[in-house]
C-alpha cells in the first residue's frame, strides 16, 4: 500500500508570522519612500503655510493608507502562492467562523484606523492654516498679524486682499492702498494675508493652487481665507466652480514678491489709478457689492429701454430685460 | 465562443466606442469651425484689425442679440464672426466702431484701459448726422458709470488687455441707435475708437470677451450673446511665422 506524501505546510501561526514580517518590511519601506521621497513633490507644494499643511496632511494620509493597502496585497499574493489549490485537490478551504483572534484583530484594526482619521482630520481642519472652521464667512479664529488701515513692509501688518470674481476673470482690490484694483495678484512674502472673496455675478471659486487657498466666491458673501506666503514665485489662480462657457479659461497668474517690491508695486498702481481717475470711479471699498445697484447712475442718466431701470437700478432681478 | 471570435468582438467594440468619441469631438469642433475666421496679414510689421459692435445683427436665428462684426481686410465686407487671426509678435492696430448704446459696467474697474501700447485709446463720438460731438482725444479711462459712454469692452484676459469700448451717449443711445446690421456711419450715432497692442511672440488661441453684461434677459446679463461665439465672445488666433 502506498501513501501519498504531501508537502509540509507551516502551521497557522507561522503563516501569520510570515505575512506579518513581509507586511512590516514592505510597510516600513513604503512609509520611508512616501515621507522622504514622495512628500516633497506632493501637491500643492510648500509655498505657503497652508500649502505646507496640506502637503503634510496628504503625506500623513498616504502613510496611513499604505500599510492597509500593502496588507491587502500581501495577503492576496500570499494566498495565491501558498494556499492555491493543487492539481487534484477538490476540497474546500478550512472554515474560520468563530475565530476570535481574526474578528478581534479586524474590529480593533478598523476602529483604530477610523478613530485616527477622525481625530487627525478634525485637528487639521480646525487648527490654524487649516481649511475648516478657521475660514469661511464667519471664521472662528484669526490669522496672527496686526490689523491696520495701511500696510508697511517689514512690519507684521496683515495684508487685506479682496478677490472679486466675475464671468470670466478675477480682479483684486487692496483696501490698504486706497482700494486700488488690479487684474494681477501680487503678494508680499512672509506676510499674513487675509483674502476676502466675493463675486459680482454667479458662483466662482478662487483657487490659488500653490498657496493652498481655495474659497468660494459667492455673490453677496464675504468668504474669508488666510494664508502666509513663505516663498517667492508664481502662483496659478484658477476658478474652481463651473461658472459658464469660459470657466476653463478663467485663470491667471499671481506673484509672491519681496515685501519692498510689493510695496513699490502697490503704491505705483495706486498712484497711477489715482492719476487716471479710475480710483475715484470705483465704488467705495466694501466686503460685498450689489451689482444690481450702481449709486453713480440714475442721477443724470435717462432710463435706457432694455439696459437700465430707473434710479440707477441695473438689470433688476425683478424686472428682467428682454432684448 | 472561440478565442478568435471573442477577440474580434472586443476589437469591434473598442473601435465603435472610440469612433463614437471621435465623432462627437469632431462634431463640436466642426461646429466651431463653421464660423468664418478673418485673417489679417502683416504689412510693415503691423496689422490693422477693424471691428464694429452693433445693437443687433443680421443672423436668421438670433437677430436681436448684440454682436460684433469683423471687417475682411480685402473685400472690406463686414463678416458676422468673432474669429480672426493675426501674426505673432506684430503690432496690432484696432479700429472699433461702437454702434450699440451705453450699458453700465458691472465692475467699473474695466473702465480703465489696460494692455494697449501706451495704456490709452483714442476715441471720438458722432451723432446720427455725422457731427463729431466729442472730438478725437486720447484717454486711459472711459468711465462707464459716470457718463454712460461705454457700450461694451474688448478684452483678452490672457494678455491682460482690457479696453472699454465707447458708445453713443445716453440720449443718443435711448432713441437713435442703428437698427440694421451691419451698421454704417451714415445716419447712425457711433463712437470711433482706435488702439494698438502687440500680439504675443508665440502662437496660440486667445479668447476675447465683453465685460459689460450685455446679454439682456439672461441670468446676470451674461447669457446668450455673451456666451456664444460669433456674438460677444470670440477668439484671436495668433499665428507664428
Amino acid at each position: 500500500m502506498t501513501t501519498t506524501q504531501t508537502p509540509t505546510q507551516p502551521t497557522g501561526a507561522r503563516h501569520g508570522l510570515r505575512i506579518f514580517l513581509i507586511w512590516l518590511i514592505l510597510s516600513l519601506a513604503a512609509t520611508l519612500l512616501i515621507w522622504f521621497v514622495w512628500k516633497p513633490h506632493m501637491p500643492p507644494g510648500d509655498m505657503s503655510d497652508a500649502a505646507r499643511h496640506q502637503q503634510f496632511d496628504i503625506a500623513v494620509l498616504a502613510v496611513s493608507a499604505a500599510p492597509v493597502i500593502i496588507f491587502v496585497l500581501v495577503y492576496f499574493v500570499y494566498s495565491i502562492v501558498v494556499w492555491r489549490a493543487r492539481p487534484g485537490d477538490e476540497s474546500d478551504g478550512e472554515p474560520i467562523y468563530g475565530n476570535t483572534k481574526v474578528a478581534a484583530t479586524w474590529i480593533i484594526g478598523t476602529t483604530v484606523i477610523v478613530l485616527w482619521l477622525f481625530v487627525f482630520g478634525t485637528v487639521e481642519l480646525v487648527g490654524p492654516a487649516g481649511a475648516g472652521a478657521g475660514e469661511g464667512p464667519s471664521p472662528i479664529w484669526k490669522l496672527s498679524g496686526v490689523q491696520t488701515a495701511s500696510w508697511t513692509a517689514g512690519s507684521n501688518d496683515m495684508l487685506q486682499v479682496q478677490v472679486i470674481g466675475q464671468q470670466w476673470a478675477f480682479t483684486y482690490r487692496y483696501p490698504q492702498f486706497g482700494g486700488m484694483e488690479s487684474a494681477e495678484l501680487f503678494l508680499p512674502v512672509d506676510t499674513p494675508v487675509t483674502f476676502h472673496v466675493t463675486s459680482l455675478d454667479v458662483i466662482h471659486s478662487f483657487w490659488a493652487y500653490q498657496l493652498g487657498v481655495k474659497a468660494d466666491a459667492n455673490p453677496q458673501v464675504d468668504n474669508v481665507a488666510y494664508v502666509t506666503p513663505k516663498a517667492l514665485g508664481s502662483v496659478t489662480v484658477r476658478c474652481n466652480e463651473l461658472c459658464g462657457i469660459w470657466h476653463g479659461a478663467m485663470y491667471n497668474f499671481g506673484h509672491v514678491v519681496p515685501q519692498a517690491a510689493f510695496q513699490a508695486w502697490a503704491s505705483g498702481v495706486q498712484a497711477k489709478e489715482r492719476a487716471d481717475g479710475i480710483l475715484a470711479a470705483l465704488p467705495p471699498y466694501a466686503l460685498t457689492y450689489d451689482p444690481t445697484v450702481i449709486p453713480q447712475l440714475g442721477k443724470n442718466l435717462p432710463k435706457i429701454d432694455g439696459i437700465t431701470g430707473a434710479a440707477g437700478y441695473y438689470y433688476p432681478p425683478s424686472d428682467p430685460v428682454t432684448p | 465562443m472561440s478565442v478568435a471570435a471573442r477577440a474580434t468582438a472586443l476589437i469591434v467594440a473598442v473601435v465603435v466606442v472610440v469612433g463614437l468619441g471621435v465623432f462627437v469631438a469632431l462634431y463640436f469642433i466642426g461646429g466651431t469651425s463653421a464660423l468664418p475666421t478673418v485673417h489679417y496679414a502683416a504689412s510693415g510689421g503691423q496689422v490693422n484689425v477693424v471691428l464694429q459692435e452693433d445693437p443687433q445683427n443680421n443672423s436668421a436665428s438670433k437677430p436681436d442679440w448684440v454682436s460684433y462684426y469683423v471687417q475682411d481686410p480685402s473685400s472690406k465686407q463686414w463678416i458676422h464672426t468673432t474669429l480672426f487671426s493675426v501674426p505673432a509678435n506684430t503690432k496690432v492696430n484696432v479700429t472699433l466702431y461702437g454702434y450699440d448704446g451705453c450699458t453700465p459696467l458691472r465692475n467699473n474697474y474695466f473702465s480703465q484701459v489696460q494692455g494697449t501700447i501706451g495704456g490709452t485709446v483714442t476715441v471720438s463720438q458722432f451723432d446720427q448726422h455725422g457731427k463729431e460731438y466729442v472730438p478725437n482725444h486720447t484717454t486711459s479711462v472711459i468711465n462707464g458709470w459716470s457718463d454712460c459712454n461705454v457700450g461694451h469692452t474688448f478684452a483678452i484676459p490672457g494678455m491682460n488687455l482690457f479696453v472699454p469700448v465707447a458708445s453713443p451717449n445716453a440720449a443718443l443711445s435711448a432713441n437713435n441707435l442703428c437698427s440694421s446690421s451691419p451698421c454704417t456711419t451714415t445716419g447712425n450715432p457711433y463712437a470711433l475708437e482706435t488702439f494698438s497692442f502687440r500680439s504675443p511672440d508665440h502662437g496660440g488661441v486667445f479668447r476675447w470677451q465683453c465685460f459689460v453684461p450685455c446679454g439682456g434677459g439672461y441670468l446676470d446679463g451674461n447669457g446668450g450673446p455673451m456666451q456664444t461665439l460669433g456674438y460677444m465672445m470670440g477668439e484671436m488666433d495668433v499665428v507664428s511665422s
